[in-house]
């Protein structure tokens, strides 16, 4: 393949990033900064990122990860005791989303899948939120457009097109932007999916359309080795991020439970789109150490060394490690952490408690923005029928 | 006023959407440089550019997508899908996202996306490409559906679906882009609302309701039942989704006879719902059941035996006999 059929800065930026694989089907070197060791290693390109993460960030980093997790016990604990339909745990991959979602800026835009709740979090929106779609009060509580992060998708890879289609929407807008001389910051866009997700469609149209175009999109694929019962080998016979190869941008594999890699490499992905260079692709390499929701069973279909293995490698201990071998933390840091993950455990179960359940004619309202005669109709059928059971309980009293 | 084909109404419509309103734009298979198959998109790119006419990468789910994604960012994107048989790779986003993430997002969002798709048979085409998939999307909430039988309001409706908050698919009778008519494009008058239908001639015997490239041939079958001294009234629906039930009624209850024409396949379309809803609005005004005149439950047929697939003069005035017959 000649040069020329890439878009320009493809070549360079290929080169300029170490964790390329040399050829389909060949092991993907991985980009690391932190070991399973808790000790820091450093990376040609992405050492320099990382030395952007001051102290105060990595308690933030660890701060966030340590909450995420305890909340997502909580929710679990909150499905078992019948409060929630359904939970979709995270646990194990608090680096992946901790460490992209912090790499974001507030003009970008997130489209998540339905695990995000680490990036949830650090985008601010208010968790209790994210448990009205699972005690089935709502859909999606809250406003995406506050916050720029979209409603969960739960049709898989959906939300990749989108992402690309918003992105293509932040370009026209920058260019109308220049023309004008206005100061706004540039914005990309991050869309998550997974391992399973990379195998619709979908996720193929979005990189095609990110490609053609070259939006500013990053497409962070969570690599967590399993799409409930099924294994990645059966998604993917190559490293899912040489897929970007064939696109012709770059694509990036990252230890996914190493938050400070995870963060390097997505802020150099969405500066990297943020300045008109193209699209990214971010696999991070993680592991759903928990069930794919409350109503699966993993030990149907996976040993549990495999997990013992990957919980070696835990996104936190690493973290804890570090700070503690460099001073960076003490006891004391600890100690607050586990009572602000309790606090916001407090906060979400009780906030559970009190959801309130909605009126169907709520649902009436929001089918269309605009007047619509059969949903005034049914409505108004539904008023007169429900006014009916009234009028006998009247008659009866 | 100006005489022009519906393909031409439609492009006029479009260069008139583009102009006044910047965040609209036009994206498909081929509607840039070719100007689509049709030339329904004709000369766009030349006068908007590129980043307002987007010739696409050929994917349909693709297409609709990225137009969702634009919309959440506060465009206005009208697709294009090449032909009716191929919609069906977009039938997920269509389906599970366009036309639920207002509802998702309780009101907050919206995805003011068209979709236009040529549609219909009687082109001698082959496979797929002489389909009337409306019933489909009319199943599903969230979603309206128009479809234009003459250039005034194929330049009107057009016009209108984009400004629409809500998504629209936008049904062209693609036997019918040809068809001249008179557009009055300072003045949309009737069209002005493309929710309602249109009584197109007046009766007293018998109703027909047709829509898209049907009307032509529901107003020759009610010319032509003069001749047997029948007064025949014809509705241009328009809208396939809301239905304006309200003018129907109007008229079938003057009339007390419905014949209900569509090139789609009877069981589960659109005249089977009419029918119902007519019933229960209407029983004691009916002289005779309902009648539907449509496809075959059968898979498109091919070209050389259409014609006694589709809906024509005859099998409508025999419906018609049918319903005077009781």
């Amino acid at each position: 393949m000649g040069s020329t059929q890439l878009p320009p800065g493809t070549e360079e930026s290929l080169a300029a990033t170490t964790a390329l694989a040399a050829a389909p089907g060949e092991p993907t070197e991985m980009v690391q900064l932190l070991g399973p060791d808790g000790a820091l290693g450093s990376d040609p390109i992405f050492s320099d990122y990382a030395k952007r993460i001051d102290p105060e960030k990595l308690r933030v980093f660890y701060t966030d990860m340590a909450r995420i997790r305890r909340f997502d016990q909580e929710a679990t604990a909150l499905q078992r005791q019948g409060e929630l339909a359904l939970w979709v745990p995270l646990t194990g991959q608090e680096a992946a989303q901790i460490g992209s979602g912090h790499a974001s800026q507030p003009q970008d835009y997130i489209f998540p899948t339905y695990r995000e709740h680490g990036v949830a979090l650090v985008r601010n929106v208010d968790l209790a939120e994210l448990l009205k779609q699972f005690r089935g009060v709502s859909n999606g509580g809250w406003d995406p457009r506050e916050n720029n992060f979209h409603l969960y998708t739960l049709v898989l890879a959906a939300q990749t097109l989108h992402a690309v289609g918003y992105a293509m929407g932040i370009q026209r807008d920058q260019k109308s932007a220049a023309a004008t001389e206005s100061s706004d910051p540039k914005a990309a866009v991050i869309a998550y999916f997974g391992d399973g997700a990379s195998s619709e469609g979908d996720v193929h149209e979005s990189m095609v359309f990110a490609a053609s175009y070259n939006a500013p999109v990053v497409f962070f694929c969570q690599n967590n080795h399993w799409a409930i019962s099924v294994p990645t080998e059966v998604q993917t016979k190559v490293p899912l991020a040489n897929r970007a190869k064939g696109y012709g941008f770059p694509g990036i594999r990252v230890d996914g439970n190493d938050v400070i890699a995870v963060h390097a490499v997505t802020e150099w992905a969405l500066e990297h789109a943020r300045e008109g260079r193209g699209p990214v692709l971010i696999e991070a390499y993680t592991y759903r150490v928990g069930a794919h929701t409350t109503a699966d069973d993993p030990t149907k279909y996976r040993e549990s060394a495999e997990e013992a293995a990957w919980r070696e490698k835990d996104p936190l201990d690493r973290l804890e490690k570090y700070l503690r071998a460099e001073g960076l933390a003490d006891e004391a840091f600890f100690e607050q952490v586990k009572a602000d993950g309790d606090e916001l455990a407090k906060y979400v179960r009780s906030t559970t408690h009190g959801l309130e359940v909605p009126d169907i004619r709520d649902a009436f309202a929001s089918v269309y923005a605009e007047q619509h005669p059969l949903i005034a109709e049914e409505l108004a059928w539904f008023e007169e029928y429900s006014a009916g059971f009234e009028s006998d309980q009247e008659a009866a009293n | 006023m100006a005489t022009m084909t519906i393909a031409k109404a439609i492009n006029e419509g479009l260069r008139a959407t583009l102009t006044d309103n910047p965040k609209s734009l036009l994206m498909g298979e081929d509607i840039g440089h070719l100007g689509g198959v049709y030339r329904v998109t004709d000369g766009l790119i030349k006068e908007f550019g590129d980043d307002r006419v987007l010739d696409t990468p050929l994917a349909e789910s693709g297409i609709v997508g990225t137009a969702i994604g634009l919309a959440l960012r506060g465009y206005s994107p009208v697709c294009e899908i090449q032909f009716d048989g191929f919609v069906y790779p977009a039938f997920n986003q269509i389906t599970t996202q366009l036309a639920k993430i207002h509802a998702r997002s309780l009101g907050k969002l919206t995805v003011p996306v068209v979709i236009r798709i040529p549609y219909g048979g009687g082109i001698g085409s082959i496979e797929h490409h002489s389909e009337s998939p409306e019933a489909l999307f009319a199943h599903t909430a969230g979603l309206r559906i128009i479809t234009p039988s003459n250039a005034h309001d194929a330049y009107w409706m057009i016009q209108k679906a984009v400004e629409c908050q809500d998504p629209v698919i936008f049904f062209e009778p693609k036997r019918r882009y040809w068809l001249k008519g008179e557009v009055d494009v300072q003045n949309p008058g009737l069209s002005e609302d493309p929710f309602k239908a249109h009584v197109v001639r007046e009766g007293s015997d018998a109703t027909i309701v047709a829509y898209g490239p049907l009307v032509p041939v529901a107003l020759a079958a009610a010319n032509a039942a003069v001749e047997d001294g029948r007064s025949v009234e014809v509705i241009d629906l328009r809208s396939i989704s809301p239905v304006d039930f309200d003018t129907v009624e109007a008229s079938v209850k003057k009339t007390g006879r419905l014949i209900v024409a569509h090139e789609a396949p009877t069981f589960g379309g659109i005249g089977g719902e009419i029918a119902a809803r007519i019933s229960e609005r209407a029983f004691l005004h009916l002289e005779a059941p309902v009648i539907r005149v449509g496809g075959f439950h059968m898979p498109y047929p091919v070209a050389k035996v259409e014609e006694d697939y589709l809906p024509d003069i005859d099998k409508i005035l025999e419906a018609l006999d049918r319903s005077l017959a009781y």
